[in-house]
């Protein structure tokens, strides 16, 4: 929707809603655009210099320790052995939850029972309660499956709580897919399953990618499961960055800090890069409306 | 018995009950038309056959085989969706040979299938298209070969020409009309438009409120409705229904109602009547049967003249159509493309008594 | 009429089973890790469980000590004061940029990507860039002394009266820009003959705005307040990686209470009985919410 009459707002207003824009542009570009300069100068340049200039000598050097030498917690190790740690949990994690939510979507909109929409109801709920309300029993029930602490541990809690979010997605795409195909491929003999594999799942690509994107980001990004659940050696990248950045010991090393938090940003931005289209596809479906 | 055996079959949701007690008897090759307004319950008597859904009670048979509870794909039925339902990821061969694949026919017989089927529907040079490419009235023609290569014992069709265009309508309908008479299969089909039901079945089955309201042939319902609703909803324009009083004597009956000044109109009507003296009625004169004098049938037995103003005129090519007012109602007319008439003229007309029918106003049935 | 004629067949029966089978694994996960989790957790509320869970019932005593504990008021209002301004802020700008944004824009589609990209970001990330961007020590404060600024003074996040301000500006940083999608997703949804139909009427831009085209986006305010709000309960990473709370208490807020509380101080009961204010909190915003959304898709 455009607005015609914005044409005759005159050129003057066009040129101040210009301006505002760009502004805002700044703003959101300002802070990271920032770090990302500034991890390329010594440290010196930093304590002593002006955050706005561009390095007088530019350097890798941050980046390489916030990778491979930095201290975390109790060991010099940089943020590589927690960047795998992380990938480690959030590949299967992300795939579990995906599969679980396809077959969700599947069941609640295609093979509608009684009672299917409070099913779907308390999913749905799942997704916005504040996590601290689970965090004890969680705590508990991992120590008595033997998972505390460990990345199967942290793989089980996000695809259990990434499921309402991913049943969403798919419930709503599926949805609006038309019900008489599924019976028409009843008529023709498929079951339950094969009517999935072969008629919804090949139209489905669109909203794997926003659940896969969507999984992705929330739990990658995820600190809260993390500090809670990991021990040292199963954190994830933010908590490690965060206990890298937040460290009393020792000199603050900012440009190793923003090299580090750079890392931990990369995967999801570079998902947002490459697939912003599912992105925003998911940020929508978030309000539920699909 | 007959091929296909509706027998006293219920729908129920919960406690609201969609269908009561519907009963037909199909025989091998007929086309049987289900018509009615939506929400009659005509597509959930479909479904009912197709298994798609329970049938709440009753039996249904085909091929004196009970259908309660089998599986859709266990009935040797097939099915053409109003949206077509055409599988979007498949090219229009596997759309076509996707149930035989399901049935575990072998690749050369399914290859064989396809073949005979898209030479009768003339869409070989198709069959490497994905559906999103075809126009409707192709992806209707895949459709149906899907439903024909699998050689069911019965077709059905669920409002299949509603999402095309009006010429393509026309054309389709009389391609189906066509194969029906070549293959000779048994097809029920649903519709709420009357004029698919008149073309192409060999009975209807007129459907209201979940009850049948006529069971037969196209002729039948349009002569001689069972009841008002069927008079109504059969026919276009529809049939024009006026307030009328009965007078039966040793010479007959007499309709009598008020022409457009409010003066009484005598109409005779033939039939039994017995009891009806004096009694309130409802007269149901076809548009057809309001003409031009010159247009009137020279055959009928009963012809009544009379002079009225025209309030509307709309001519429509072949007819042209004319509201007057009888009995304090519109009427419409049928008259003559060439029948010289204009808006607010008074002009003659004749009514042709021989189809007229009449109906209690209590229980809306036919009478006489 | 003879029922067991009328008996599915075995394909039938099969059919109607698979889809139940396949649900109910994520159904019991869900009941039990989170509905489960949550009776538990409403459980502990009322024990007097410390470092481990116990099972001693001692009624509302950790609500009633709760709601004594200056820190704990401490959470809740900050938390008032940063959601409030949080949600006002976001909305506001989101749908200022989502307007601007609509008035056929050259290059709309490089600004949109650059107002959203915070969005992808873990709080963490953000949390970093701002705790030193705010820093008046090596950040923007000192930055416009060496331009030349000397009473430029930004010394919010070290200043108890200031810092929870500095939680919003980071939130409204990387939430904003969704909030310009919801709104321009319904802005773009709104029937352009309307729009034709008004300025025949006469209507000007403003008029346009006010009578027609912000009614129309309701759905959309909506959705923004109902997000925005769950995500201001929850907001834990952030403060976490920009002040961990304080100044002092100065921008602790209820999730990151629970946790100390629970985790580092062993008042498990407390902790669990701020977490059940929490979910109520949330509950209170989401329940009316999806209820209508759901039975709106029922229709």
């Amino acid at each position: 929707m455009t607005v015609e009459g914005a044409s005759r707002t005159g050129h003057a207003a066009r040129a101040l809603i210009y301006l505002v824009l760009l502004l805002f542009a700044l703003f959101y570009l300002l802070p990271f655009g920032i770090m990302v300069i500034n991890s390329l100068k010594p440290l010196s340049e930093i304590t002593g210099g002006n955050m706005m200039a561009l390095p007088r000598t530019w350097t890798l050097e941050p980046w390489r320790a916030a990778w491979s030498t930095a201290q975390i917690g109790v060991s010099p190790t940089g943020l590589a052995p927690y960047f795998w740690n992380s990938i480690k949990m959030a590949v299967p994690a992300v795939a579990l939850s995906t599969i679980f939510g396809a077959v969700n979507g599947y069941v609640l909109t295609k093979w509608r029972f009684r009672g299917d929409t409070l099913i779907f109801g308390l999913m749905l709920f799942s997704c916005f309660i504040p996590f601290q309300i689970v965090l004890i029993p969680m705590a508990r029930s991992l120590g008595i499956l033997g998972l505390a602490g460990t990345t199967p541990g942290l793989v089980l809690v996000h695809f259990v709580y990434g499921i309402g979010f991913t049943t969403l997605y798919f419930r709503n795409y599926y949805a609006a897919f038309p019900t008489e195909l599924v019976r028409a491929a009843m008529i023709d003999g498929a079951g339950f399953f094969r009517i999935f594999w072969r008629i919804l799942l090949p139209s489905s690509g669109p909203i794997i990618a926003v659940s896969v994107i969507w999984q992705i980001t929330n739990i990658w990004n995820d600190f809260l499961f993390g500090t809670s659940f990991a021990d040292f050696d199963s954190q994830p990248v933010t908590v490690a960055l965060n206990n890298l950045v937040n460290s009393s010991t020792g000199v603050k090393e900012y440009n190793v800090h923003f090299a580090g938090a750079i890392y931990a940003a990369l995967p999801t931005l570079l998902v947002y890069v490459v697939a912003g289209r599912y992105f925003v596809r998911g940020l929508m479906s978030g309000s539920v409306k699909g | 018995m007959g091929f296909l055996s509706i027998d006293n079959v219920t729908k129920s949701y919960g406690a609201v009950r969609v269908l009561h007690g519907v009963d037909i008897e199909v025989e091998e090759g007929e086309f049987l038309v289900l018509v009615g307004p939506s929400g009659c319950g005509k597509s959930t008597l479909l479904n009912m056959i197709a298994g798609l859904e329970e049938i709440s009670s009753g039996e249904i048979r085909i091929r004196d085989r009970v259908m309660n509870g089998v599986h859709p794909s266990r009935r040797n039925i097939a099915m053409v969706f109003q949206s077509y339902a055409l599988y979007p990821n498949m090219s229009v061969a596997k759309n076509i040979t996707f149930g035989l694949e399901m049935h575990g026919t072998p690749k050369d017989q399914r290859e064989a299938a396809l073949a005979r089927v898209a030479g009768m529907l003339q869409i070989e040079n198709l069959l490497d298209r994905k559906p999103a490419a075809l126009s409707g009235g192709q992806r209707q023609r895949v459709a149906m070969g899907r439903a024909l290569v699998r050689d069911p014992d019965v077709f059905l069709f669920d409002e299949p020409l509603s999402n095309l265009d009006a010429k393509l309508r026309v054309d389709m309908r009389t391609e189906i009309k066509k194969l029906h008479a070549r293959l000779g299969t048994t097809i029920v089909y649903v519709t709420h438009d009357q004029i698919e039901a008149m073309t192409l079945s060999t009975r209807i089955a007129v459907m209201s409120g979940g009850h049948i309201q006529q069971l037969g042939t196209p002729r039948q319902i349009y002569d001689d409705p069972a009841n008002i609703f069927v008079a109504a909803f059969m026919g276009s324009p529809s049939m024009n229904l006026l307030p009328a009083r009965l007078h039966v004597s040793g010479q007959g009956a007499v309709a009598e109602i008020a022409d457009a000044e409010g003066a009484p109109l005598r109409l005779p009507v033939r039939g039994n009547f017995a009891g009806w003296d004096g009694r309130a009625v409802v007269l149901g004169i076809r548009p057809e049967a309001l003409t031009d004098p010159g247009g009137a049938d020279r055959a009928a037995r009963d012809v009544v003249a009379l002079r009225n103003r025209i309030d509307v005129t709309e001519p429509a090519g072949a007819d042209t159509f004319v509201t007057t007012t009888l009995a304090g109602r519109d009427v419409i007319g049928r008259l003559r493309a060439d029948a010289e008439v204009r808006a607010g003229q008074i002009a003659d007309l004749a009514v042709n008594m021989d189809k007229a029918v009449l109906f209690d106003p209590e229980t809306e049935l036919r009478i006489g | 009429m003879n029922a067991a004629r009328h008996r599915p067949d075995r394909l039938t029966r099969l059919q109607s089973l698979v889809p139940g089978l396949m649900l109910a694994p994520s159904a019991a996960l869900v009941l039990l890790f989170v509905y489960g989790f949550i009776l538990f957790t409403i459980y502990l509320s009322f024990t007097d469980s410390r470092i481990l869970p116990s099972y001693d019932w001692i009624g509302l005593e950790n609500y009633s000590k709760l709601f004594r504990l200056s820190h704990w008021t401490t959470a809740v209002v900050n938390l008032g004061v940063f959601a409030a301004l949080y949600m006002a802020f976001s909305t506001a700008i989101g749908l200022m940029l989502a307007i601007f944004l609509d008035q056929k824009i050259r290059g709309e589609g490089v600004l949109r990507p650059i107002y959203l990209y915070p969005m992808a970001l873990s709080f963490i990330v953000t949390g970093t860039a701002w705790k030193w961007f705010l820093d008046p020590g090596i950040g923007l404060e000192h930055t416009m002394h060496l331009w030349g600024w000397e009473s430029f003074r930004f010394g919010w996040i070290k200043d108890r009266d200031f810092a929870i301000y500095t939680v919003v500006i980071a939130a409204v940083w990387q939430t904003s820009g969704f909030v310009m999608a919801m709104f321009l997703a319904g802005l773009r949804g709104i029937d352009g003959e309307i729009l034709k139909a008004a300025q025949m009427d006469g209507a000007n831009s403003w008029n346009l705005y006010r009578r027609i085209i912000l009614p129309q986006l309701r759905p959309a305010f909506l959705s923004a307040f109902v997000i925005l709000a769950h995500l201001a309960v929850k907001s834990y990473d952030l403060v976490i990686a920009l002040t961990g709370g304080g100044p002092g208490r100065a921008t602790e807020l209820p999730a990151t209470f629970m946790y100390s509380y629970t985790f580092s101080r062993n008042q498990m009961g407390i902790g669990a009985a701020s977490a059940v204010i929490m979910l109520m909190t949330i509950a209170a915003i989401m329940v009316p919410y999806l209820y209508a959304e759901l039975r709106e898709k029922k229709a």
